[in-house]
């Protein structure tokens, strides 16, 4: 079983290595599923193993998984799937998509690596791949646009995951002091170390601070509206599915860590403080945004922020609502991005007033869209909703009361904002001279497939209690200081 | 290796980190600023080689060639290949100099300030140079902050590295090997890419002002 460590890895790389060399380019358009496929079966057998208490870990003891990184894993195969799948279409480019694929593999490997790695160091390494493999696929159309977009993710990115390696410096220098250097998850999540509190806090503050960047938090998160909107379609989705994910599950790492030397009073501070500000970022933006890609970039920073609430508040409660949430949000707005991407192929816009009426003109589009805006906004049988009430009465119960309260006006902004802008695009009146010319599209634009499967998984994960159930909460076990 | 002649080396590149990123502060030619980041990845892997010799390990020696090679050599000559290309040498900061030199000043205070709790009233020659670590990450901010132009703010990146890795060396004698080996791949692949990108600028933007990216906001 522990070459299951193995796959994600070695998928990648030979995903990478056919999509550039391979002539063929018939294969090339279907690496990146292939990895997404092997990254989810991986992930599948590592939950199965650790559920059956075994936790599988390489010899060298650099890789390791964990319920936590085995459930990351799944997430990421199962977005990953999504966006390669739904978006096989969108690739073709000059180069017959060459670099394209071999990016996102490169891409899925890097971010497999983050949640495998038993080593903080290594994980830091793979996070900050992740930066380099998707700066040309952000700036892959060319314009100047898509150029100022990739400039200031580079930028902002490195540097701010160069903070969190500062962190990490210091957290391997507390190691040291205390005897027994290590960097390893294990050795440091049991609280057996004694390090040195003050140090320790510096090291938690900057690491925080370094990963929140990456994971998209207010007041770092300017990065992220501008990349997402211009990223291909598909990379998007990943990003905005996936790789806000991974730096997030940097975070809860850091802070079950941080929690064990120093209580929970740090972590919980500032992880209410980033919520709270990427909510009301979020709120005040979508208010009067004009374009889809970007309204769908500001629901991520809301929706990041609203599981650095719940992971303020912890508690078994809080921290199973986050991790059902990174699922259900990570399929929901994959299958968005892929939607919006087809919706602008269709339209050649992204200006929401130039869309109007798309479920009247464009059904196959505009079902999906519609369905998947539904899963966003929070309603049930979609996870999202009872991942966002589990965070919420976690931070009301646990002593945020206040907290929570603000956060509850700020949803509602936000509800009304999204949903405004969604009717505007699904419903509103198409204009006067199209509607009579052009006859209905009822074409989807791409694979049905992937979106039915992924908003079905999200409609009905929040009702399966076995497994899923039980990975999670034996992942919740792992973050609160368990194995 | 006696204990004074120790202190003094570490010192002496402790000192040469702190003043080549004022100089950078100070300096508007990009070429001076290459030159002068070349010489502080010299003294980075000095101050390295010397904790090497201190310590007794062959690995920091080896770690101390990485650091020569990359941080002194590599990076500087990426970097001067796109600052040749171009004619306009000059840079126009935000600040000017004096402004600019009383920040550093500033920041390198704050940095002493900040690192006080964590190093106490250490004799230990190692320990009380970390303050210039952090100090260089500040330092390396307000480049990244002040600066216009594209490779101003490559420069700026990689000052703010090397504090990391200062501060890194000076508290752990460094990260685990493999970890390092990463970690300067990382930062060698993102110059890299930076690099591609202020090309691309310069041939659509026609210079590598950042002030012409303007176009995405809401």
């Amino acid at each position: 079983m522990a070459a299951f460590l193995f796959v994600p890895l070695v998928a990648a790389l030979v995903g990478a290595a056919i999509s550039s060399f391979n002539q063929p380019a018939a294969f090339r358009r279907f690496t990146g599923i292939g990895t997404s496929i092997a990254i989810l079966v991986s992930g599948i057998a590592l939950s199965a193993a650790a559920l059956a208490s075994h936790v599988e870990s390489s010899v060298t003891g650099l890789l390791r998984a964990d319920a936590l990184s085995s459930y990351m894993l799944c997430v990421i195969g199962a977005v990953a799937l999504t966006a390669t799948w739904g978006g096989i279409r969108g690739s073709g480019t000059a180069d017959g998509g060459r670099v394209y694929n071999a990016l996102i593999c490169a891409f899925l490997g890097a971010m497999s690596l983050a949640v495998l790695a038993d080593n903080l160091g290594i994980m830091w390494v793979a996070i900050e791949l992740t930066t380099i493999a998707t700066a040309f696929l952000v700036g892959h159309a060319r314009t100047g646009r898509a150029l100022e977009a990739a400039w200031k993710y580079v930028i902002l990115g490195s540097v701010g995951v160069a903070i969190a390696f500062l962190g990490i410096v210091l957290l391997y220098a507390a190691t040291r002091e205390s005897g027994s250097p290590t960097l390893s998850w294990l050795a440091l999540d049991q609280g057996h170390l004694a390090l040195n509190p003050a140090l320790v806090k510096a090291a938690a503050a900057l690491a925080v601070l370094g990963f929140a960047t990456k994971a998209g938090l207010a007041p770092m998160h300017s990065w992220l509206p501008d990349a997402h909107s211009q990223a291909p379609a598909p990379v998007s989705g990943l990003m905005s599915g996936v790789l806000l994910a991974v730096a997030f599950y940097a975070v809860l790492r850091i802070q079950s860590i941080a929690d064990a030397v120093l209580g929970p009073d740090l972590m919980r501070g500032m992880l209410a403080v980033g919520g709270l500000l990427s909510l009301a970022v979020a709120a005040a933006l979508l208010v009067g945004q004009r374009d889809y890609k970007r309204m769908l970039a500001y629901s991520s920073v809301e929706h990041m922020g609203l599981m650095a609430l719940g992971a303020a508040a912890g508690g078994v409660l809080g921290l199973t609502a986050v991790l059902l949430h990174i699922l259900g949000h990570g399929l929901t707005k994959s299958s968005l991005f892929v939607v919006s991407g087809r919706i602008q192929g269709a339209e050649g816009t992204t200006t929401i007033s130039n869309v109007r009426g798309l479920l009247a003109r464009r059904p196959g589009l505009g079902v999906p869209f519609l369905i998947a805006m539904v899963a966003l906004l929070g309603l049930p049988p979609f996870s999202l909703f009872f991942s966002e009430v589990g965070i919420l009465i976690a931070a009301w119960t646990r002593g945020m009361g206040w907290v929570t309260a603000i956060a509850l006006v700020l949803l509602l902004v936000v509800f009304a904002a999204l949903a405004r802008l969604t009717a505007r695009l699904a419903f509103g009146a198409p204009e006067e001279s199209e509607s009579v010319d052009s006859p209905v599209d009822r074409s989807s634009h791409g694979p049905r497939t992937p979106l039915i499967i992924a908003l079905s998984v999200t409609a009905v994960i929040a009702f399966v209690a076995v497994p899923l159930g039980s990975l999670l909460l034996s992942a919740v076990a792992v973050l609160s200081g368990g194995s | 290796m006696s204990d004074n002649l120790y202190a003094q080396l570490i010192s002496l590149t402790a000192g040469t980190l702190l003043l080549t990123a004022a100089l950078i502060v100070w300096r508007r030619s990009l070429r001076a600023c290459v030159r002068l980041l070349a010489i502080q990845g010299i003294a980075l892997a000095g101050l390295v080689a010397v904790l090497g010799w201190h310590e007794r390990t062959i690995e920091l020696v080896l770690v101390s060639l990485l650091v020569l090679g990359l941080k002194a050599v590599l990076l500087p000559l990426v970097l001067s290949r796109n600052v040749l290309n171009h004619d306009d040498d000059r840079e126009v900061p935000r600040l000017n100099p004096t402004a600019s030199l009383i920040f550093a000043a500033l920041l390198t205070m704050l940095a002493y300030i900040v690192c006080r709790p964590w190093m106490g009233d250490t004799d230990d020659p190692t320990s009380r140079a970390v303050p210039i670590g952090i100090a260089l990450v500040l330092i390396g901010f307000l480049l990244l902050i002040t600066r216009r132009r594209a490779a101003s703010q490559l420069i700026g990146f990689l000052v703010l590295d090397n504090g990391i890795a200062t501060v890194a060396f000076l508290t752990a004698t460094g990260v685990p090997f493999i970890v390092e080996l990463g970690a300067s791949l990382d930062v060698l692949l993102v110059v890299l890419i930076l690099q591609v990108l202020t090309g691309r600028m310069q041939v659509k933007f026609g210079g590598t002002d950042l002030d012409d990216l303007t176009e995405l906001k809401d």
